[in-house]
């Protein structure tokens, strides 16, 4: 006999499960292996993972290093905010502050650089736009990602974690040149 | 103090007048949070819309914390502890057995209340609801959140008391019905949310003050087991309701008690996980622990919910089939008391929390996925379908039941009340998906202005944005307008409606007024109503639903798949 949720069960209700029931569950446990098995295997298989180099840091330390980044590989500037351009294998050193990206990178399409992400203040979070690559800076915690630009060209980063009224002001920019283009620009002449 | 008693007309139940005036007052204030917060979401609405663009930078984001706050802990959380009074000194036929620290208990969840509204409409916590540290509000907001928490802790205990002197008085025989099992699985969840809770807001208090440190990811660590965790007493609360008012309006049956409760038990089991889901790319932590606590111990939580995502339905189909409803395959669904808005409210609710929150959640929160899904407009996009057109149409559906049973009142503006789901779940299913699609393109939740206007350097959305987040607004409007239909239609009854007799119970009553549960309700099973009553069917006892979970299956993995395969474009990181 069946009852609803509203009334009390008498005697034991541990009973085999009804019929209907069984399949579905069957196929829902087997449908949550699949899920749980695609994160291994995408770090094993897979090109995106969010695992990185993980370490503790005090803010001035890393302003510090991101100073000391800038002045090594500076190649220009746009308003005042320094044009970076480290050589492919390098580490690359991104400060979040209120409310800027600091410095404009310029990286090579298809070269690894280490990009380590950190904030002096408070959560900030990169957004890779237009690819839509996100990662949350957190304030004492320097995150270092391998990345590999795949396409050459002009990006911006948004800040995507609330980080006080000038929140929508916070973008920075990421250039990626091809050098293998740009060698064939130079052998022509330079000249476009 | 001994307890008074009336007996309903419409189930027999003994009922403590302190139940019932205890429910009153917490619904009560839920309500009006929900009018803060629903005055919010439009201003934020409007903001967002680009076209309009109403508030300046300052009041958006204010204003963004007042919806927050107001919606996902005052209403919810109040309306929660009504059902928790529902659930057992009502279902359970017993009186309340400490009201005067039930009423203590309101009042410091009411003064908390007041002195977060307080906090954040004098402009003295404009951090977002998360407020994650150092961004920092004044001591008093942190203290409100602190008072409301330890309320609500001791409602909880309250419930669980309710429960040991109905067994001990025997005012039930057997086990508790599975509503109130599912209610006592929120029940729980609360405990260990709301310790939580206490372990990061009174740290943080004392770092606002001055006294003390405080590690950024340790905030967002304990933080995220209130804050996700907490959804799952939503979940548990809302799973609840589905039963009930699948009770209530067409006869839903349990299947199988072992099955159903187990679900619940693993809601509980694997709870303080749910953290991780908010710390996929955060610096702080590897992949192991990443991967372990994002899948709820190999999405053991998750099977919990498409569990019941079948056995809620499948008890609709059953109940229906054992009264007479057998035509074709979805008789069931088509006969059913669409007019009802406890009825349609169920459907909505299970539906759009199965389709939309429950694929785009598991999704999301997949380690690799969730670099194209974190702090983008994806993720509101998912937790307004699971806890708004989820959870809070559940909460509405089941008070067009409460109006009449608790409150003694006829339902005012009938016609108004009927559509009012429709236009709720309707407006939310096409926000909600639209945010989710504006998502996609990388457009960040939280922001004032994705024009990028004063910006060193342009951004530029595809024009697609604008559109799809055009839509996101008219459908925003109509879940708005579907809220605000909501909120006329409780207070007007509840201060204004009809008075109900003691003694009616509204059965064979015609014209308006009451829901279909009441007028005619579901005949009562007995014996002879078993499985030999059902005809077989190649796909079971409950065809339809099989068929419903199977759309639903393939809805999953194709969007699942989709967001691997979007991922697998994307610069190699690691």
């Amino acid at each position: 006999m069946y009852h609803s949720g509203l009334e009390a069960p008498q005697g034991v209700w541990w009973k085999p499960a009804h019929p209907a029931e069984r399949v579905w569950v069957a196929i829902a446990f087997a449908w949550c292996m699949v899920l749980f098995a695609m994160m291994p295997v995408w770090h094993l298989r897979g090109g995106q993972n969010p695992s990185g180099i993980r370490h503790r840091v005090e803010a001035k330390a890393y302003a510090a290093r991101t100073v000391e980044f800038i002045e090594e590989h500076k190649i220009g500037d746009d308003r005042g905010m320094p044009i970076v351009a480290p050589p492919p294998g390098s580490h690359v050193y991104l400060m979040a502050s209120m409310w800027q990206w600091m410095p404009i990178l310029q990286l090579e399409k298809g070269a690894e650089y280490t990009l380590h992400l950190s904030s002096i203040d408070v959560n900030h979070g990169f957004s890779l736009f237009p690819l839509n690559i996100n990662f949350q800076v957190v304030p004492g915690y320097d995150y270092g990602l391998r990345v590999v630009p795949n396409a050459a060209g002009e990006f911006e980063i948004i800040c995507n974690e609330f980080c006080g009224v000038g929140h929508h002001l916070m973008v920075g920019r990421v250039i990626v040149v091809d050098p293998a283009a740009e060698s064939e620009g130079a052998r022509q002449g330079g000249s476009s | 103090m001994s307890a008074v008693f009336r007996t309903c007309p419409s189930t027999g139940l003994r009922i403590d007048s302190q139940a019932d005036s205890l429910i009153k007052a917490h619904a009560v204030v839920a309500t009006v949070a929900l009018l803060v917060g629903g005055v919010a979401a439009l201003l934020v609405l409007l903001t967002r819309w680009q076209a309009v663009h109403l508030l300046d930078a300052v009041w958006f984001y204010r204003v963004l914390t007042v919806h927050g706050m107001n919606m996902l802990i005052f209403f919810i959380l109040f309306f929660e502890m009504a059902v928790l009074y529902f659930a057992s000194a009502i279902l359970l036929n017993c009186r309340v057995p400490a009201p005067r620290v039930g009423w203590a208990a309101f009042g410091l969840m009411v003064v908390g209340t007041l002195m977060v509204e307080w906090m954040m409409f004098t402009g003295q916590a404009d951090v977002l609801f998360t407020s994650y540290v150092p961004l920092r509000a004044e001591p008093p907001f942190y203290l409100g959140v602190i008072l409301f928490a330890v309320g609500a802790l001791v409602v909880v205990g309250h419930f669980f008391a309710i429960l040991v002197v109905a067994k001990r008085e025997q005012t039930y025989t057997g086990s508790v019905p599975l509503v109130t099992f599912g209610a006592l699985t929120a029940a729980i969840i609360a405990v260990v949310t709301l310790l939580h809770g206490a372990l990061v807001y009174i740290p943080t208090l004392l770092w606002s003050m001055g006294l003390m440190e405080i590690d950024p990811e340790f905030y967002r660590l304990i933080w995220w087991g209130l804050g996700h965790s907490s959804q799952q007493i939503n979940v548990a609360a809302m799973v609840s309701i589905w039963y009930l008012l699948g009770a209530f309006t067409v006869g839903g049956v349990v299947l199988n008690e072992k099955i159903s409760r187990s679900a619940f038990v693993l809601y509980i089991l694997f709870i303080s996980m749910a953290s991780a889901h908010h710390l996929l790319v955060d610096p702080a932590f590897g992949p192991a622990w990443k991967v372990w606590n994002t899948s709820y111990f190999m999405y053991m939580a998750v099977l919990a919910s498409m569990i019941h995502g079948f056995t809620v339905p499948a008890g609709l189909e059953i109940g229906q089939r054992l009264r007479g409803v057998t035509q074709g395959m979805f008789g069931w669904l088509r006969r059913a008391p669409w007019g009802d808005p406890g009825f349609s409210s169920l459907i909505f609710s299970l539906v759009v929390f199965g389709f939309v929150g429950g694929i785009t959640g598991v999704t999301f929160g997949t380690e690799q996925i969730n670099i194209i899904a974190h702090n983008t407009l994806r993720i509101p996009g998912h937790f307004h379908s699971t806890v708004v057109s989820g959870t809070a149409m559940a909460f509405m559906g089941v008070t067009y039941y409460l109006i009449p049973l608790i409150f003694r009142r006829e339902v005012a503006f009938w016609p108004l009340a009927r559509i009012q789901p429709w236009l709720f779940a309707g407006g939310m299913l096409v926000f909600s998906t639209m945010m989710t699609f504006a998502g996609t393109f990388g457009a960040p939740r939280r922001h004032w202005d994705i024009t990028f206007s004063g910006a060193p350097f342009q951004v530029e959305f595809s024009p697609a944005v604008d559109l799809v987040m055009g839509v996101m607004a008219m459908g925003g409007l109509v879940a708005i307008l579907g809220g605000a239909i909501y909120i006329l239609v409780t207070v007007w009854s509840v201060f204004f409606g009809r008075r109900l007799d003691p003694e009616e119970s509204g059965v064979g009553k015609q014209g308006l007024g009451l829901p279909q549960g009441l007028i005619a309700p579901p005949r009562p099973l007995g014996p002879e109503d078993n499985d030999d009553a059902l005809e077989s069917h190649v796909l079971g006892q409950a065809p339809g639903t099989m068929v419903l979970v199977g759309i639903f299956l393939v809805a999953f993995v194709v969007y699942y798949f989709v967001n691997w395969n979007l991922l697998s474009f994307l610069w190699k990181v690691g």
